[in-house]
């Protein structure tokens, strides 16, 4: 770039330099944003494109670049009414939602009330916001590995109390496949929690005093307050808190791994597992691509009316 | 100015180029042998190679273990940055054949006479359309018995011939107190235990039939069906907390004494090693009841690219070393396995190692040595996972009734097929 515009002084006189220095201070956030912008572009929407169009091809090990039809949602889609057995399929949607709805609503119930409690303007507040904070600095991989030891019936917390005395203590729900799936989530829940009660924390300092000076003056009791008042003015916080679970929720790959390898016979599987495992493992790569686009339409039918929802009426 | 620049990249990246063109004393190796044991097996090919005066480079693999290695390869596969030879197992080496990436090396192959020594039922998975395409480096077999000695001698067991007996066995194990069956409840390790339940159960015809000719009728037989019957049997006898369990965990219970018997491939032997036990005093290796005389296996193999022709000379130094008598050997001792020819002499060998040199010889000779399906050789990758979700589900009770199991491993194979 600077040599074209080095050449271009040599061939203009002098008194255009001003208007092609000013031309340059106007293109340079553009061209300062140009790498990043070219970069998702290609990375993110180029390869939605390139795995919606694998989707429909008949690739397996290798990317195969024959359209072939839509064999694979068909495959899919014959899976999703497997319930009995369940196929992985049907197991990974079902666990979604469980997971997805769980996650998402205890986080934002629990991380609110914690919120609030800490809101109350207590001592120690500066030690314990970090204390609850921190499990968000942990990947996965390590939130996934201390709950699997912690939650693993015979190394973890039945053990433990096994030897304090209560025999008849029994929690085996990570080697249960019917429950293995809300391990996930007390996992899950644990780590993201505290993030999003700073999240909150934020929004409710940044609530002007005097409303509700105003209001107790009206003599609203102290639950009224927060339902009539403090969560109504938190509702950007619940949307931003609400993306950023929502996004957690379903890429959560790596957890169910860390935490349970899938589950007793496959029974934790997150849609993310499975698009791993089919174009990964077993060279199903139109499957994958086609599971992995299901994925991406999901979190579009949820997100985008949401959005559309909260943002069209902040023009007011 | 813009010109200069251009001639500038185009001489640096013609440098490059001629830097890259001397670099045939190499050898490009992704492989993910990188704990203590593999890796010190590993060192004796390397101490070979750098005799004749070839480096050895590995490929940095991200996050080790097969999966991430076997990403990692075929993303350099499909930028065309082939490595001189990469790890491989079973139907990926056919697979990247296929896709018509792979070297020649028929020619060393011919000179080192690997057609007679190497057994006919690898030779199905390093050999491509006539050309061979991957020198393999060992065979580990998957019908094994691993028990400890002492617990034995104390329930006073014997060697179980048959099924029957076996179950005996984790009778009097279960009677004296000790958890019988030490299993990780991953879906691969029951299936590797399903493999040898199979065999015992239909014999080695049925298993040829049902797990590598993939034949419908033997899939669906009641054989089939006894098979799950007995290896519903064998869950049983397992600890309430075996799911999700790592198979080394299951091997250290053996070890210590906690469990009787793993069934578990060779691979566990390098775990008794590692914790300084020798066979016959203090773990006892059995093949599978009913099953002496077969011989389950999976392979390593070194696939070979197709790289460029200043890089072969390396490429043929490498196979080479690897299928040498001597590699071979100091190779299988470390790593637990046998010899992936049948000329190499047993005498560095334990009790176990020469048993499974015998096995091989024997099960070669007599046309009953069988690819695992468990473990990616018995049918392509698709199919091959397809059956361990089935005998996953069916160990966890998503699947109830070996009736059931049937109809639903008829139905996921042929869908993967």
């Amino acid at each position: 770039m600077s040599t074209v515009a080095t050449s271009q002084i040599k061939l203009t006189p002098e008194r255009h330099r001003a208007s092609v220095r000013s031309r340059l201070q106007d293109a340079l956030p553009k061209i300062v944003l140009a790498p990043s912008f070219a970069i998702t572009i290609v990375f993110v929407y180029g390869f939605i494109l390139w795995t919606i169009y694998l989707s429909f091809t008949n690739s397996k090990t290798f990317p195969s670049y024959v359209i072939t039809g839509s064999r694979a949602y068909q495959r899919l889609w014959g899976w999703t009414f497997d319930t009995d057995p369940p196929s992985s399929w049907y197991t990974s949607i079902t666990n979604m939602g469980i997971f997805g709805f769980l996650y998402i609503f205890i986080c934002l119930a629990l991380g609110l009330f914690l919120a609030i409690l800490l809101d109350q303007k207590i001592r120690g507040e500066g030690v314990l916001r970090p204390i609850y904070l921190y499990p968000m600095a942990l990947s996965f991989i390590v939130t996934g590995v201390a709950w699997k030891w912690f939650l693993d019936p015979g190394l973890g917390l039945e053990q433990t109390l096994h030897q304090w005395g209560w025999t008849s203590f029994h929690f085996d729900w990570i080697k249960n496949k019917d429950f293995v799936i809300y391990t996930v989530v007390i996992a899950g829940v644990w780590q993201a929690s505290g993030f999003i009660m700073a999240m909150f924390l934020a929004g409710l300092r940044g609530i002007d005093g005097e409303i509700m000076k105003a209001a107790q003056i009206d003599g609203a009791t102290t639950f009224q307050l927060y339902r009539r008042i403090v969560i109504p003015l938190l509702r950007p916080i619940f949307l931003s808190a609400f993306i950023v679970l929502a996004h957690l929720a379903i890429k959560s790959y790596d957890l169910v791994v860390a935490l349970t390898s899938g589950g007793p016979g496959g029974s934790a599987w997150l849609p993310s597992n499975f698009m791993y495992e089919y174009t990964f493992k077993r060279n199903e790569m139109a499957v994958g691509s086609a599971s992995a686009v299901i994925m991406l339409m999901t979190i579009v039918a949820i997100i985008v009316p949401y959005l559309y929802s909260e943002l069209r009426e902040k023009p007011r | 100015m813009l010109r200069k620049l251009l001639i500038g990249t185009a001489l640096a990246s013609g440098l490059a180029f001629a830097a890259h063109a001397e670099d045939v004393k190499e050898v490009q190796m992704l492989h993910w042998w990188t704990s203590g044991g593999e890796a010190a097996a590993l060192n004796v090919l390397k101490g070979d190679l750098a005799k004749e005066g070839y480096a050895w480079k590995d490929v940095p693999v991200a996050g080790g273990g097969g999966d991430a290695a076997m990403t990692a390869l075929k993303a350099m596969v499909a930028a065309g940055n082939y490595p001189t030879a990469s790890q491989m197992l079973g139907y990926t080496v056919l697979d990247y054949a296929a896709a018509g990436v792979m070297g020649d090396l028929t020619e060393t192959a011919k000179k080192e006479g690997w057609d007679k020594s190497v057994p006919a039922a690898l030779q199905k998975f390093s050999v491509y359309e006539g050309k061979w395409v991957a020198a393999p480096v060992n065979v580990h077999s998957v019908n094994w018995l691993w028990i400890n000695k002492a617990v034995m001698d104390k329930i006073g067991g014997t060697e179980p011939k048959t099924f029957d007996d076996f179950v005996a066995l984790l009778d009097k194990a279960k009677a004296a107190g000790v958890i019988p069956l030490a299993l990780g409840g991953q879906n691969w390790q029951e299936a590797t235990m399903f493999d040898s339940v199979v065999l015992s159960t239909g014999g080695p015809e049925f298993y040829k039939k049902a797990f590598n000719d993939l034949d419908d009728a033997s899939l669906k037989s009641d054989t089939m069906k006894k098979s799950f019957d007995n290896l519903a049997k064998l869950v049983t006898y397992v600890d309430p907390n075996f799911s999700g369990r790592d198979w080394n965990l299951a091997t250290a219970m053996v070890i210590k004494g906690d469990a009787l018997v793993q069934v578990m491939g060779d691979w566990a032997k390098g775990e008794f090693h590692a914790a300084k036990k020798t066979p016959g005093t203090d773990f006892l290796c059995y093949r599978f009841p009913g099953t002496d005389g077969s011989v389950i296996y999976n392979s390593d193999m070194f696939g070979m690219f197709n790289v460029p022709d200043d890089r072969k000379a390396a490429q043929v130094a490498l196979a080479t070393a690897t299928l040498s008598k001597s590699f071979q050997s100091a190779f299988n001792v470390v790593k637990g396995s046998v010899p992936a020819r049948t000329d190499v002499p047993d005498t560095d060998f334990d009790a176990c190692g020469k048993k499974g040199i015998a096995d091989l010889k024997a099960a070669n000779d007599g046309g009953t040595l069988f690819g695992s399906l468990a473990q990616g050789y018995g049918a392509p990758p698709a199919v091959a996972n397809a059956y361990k979700d089935v005998v996953s589900k069916f160990v966890h009770g998503q699947i109830k009734t070996s009736d059931e199991a049937v109809t639903e491993l008829v139905k996921a194979i042929d869908d993967a097929k």
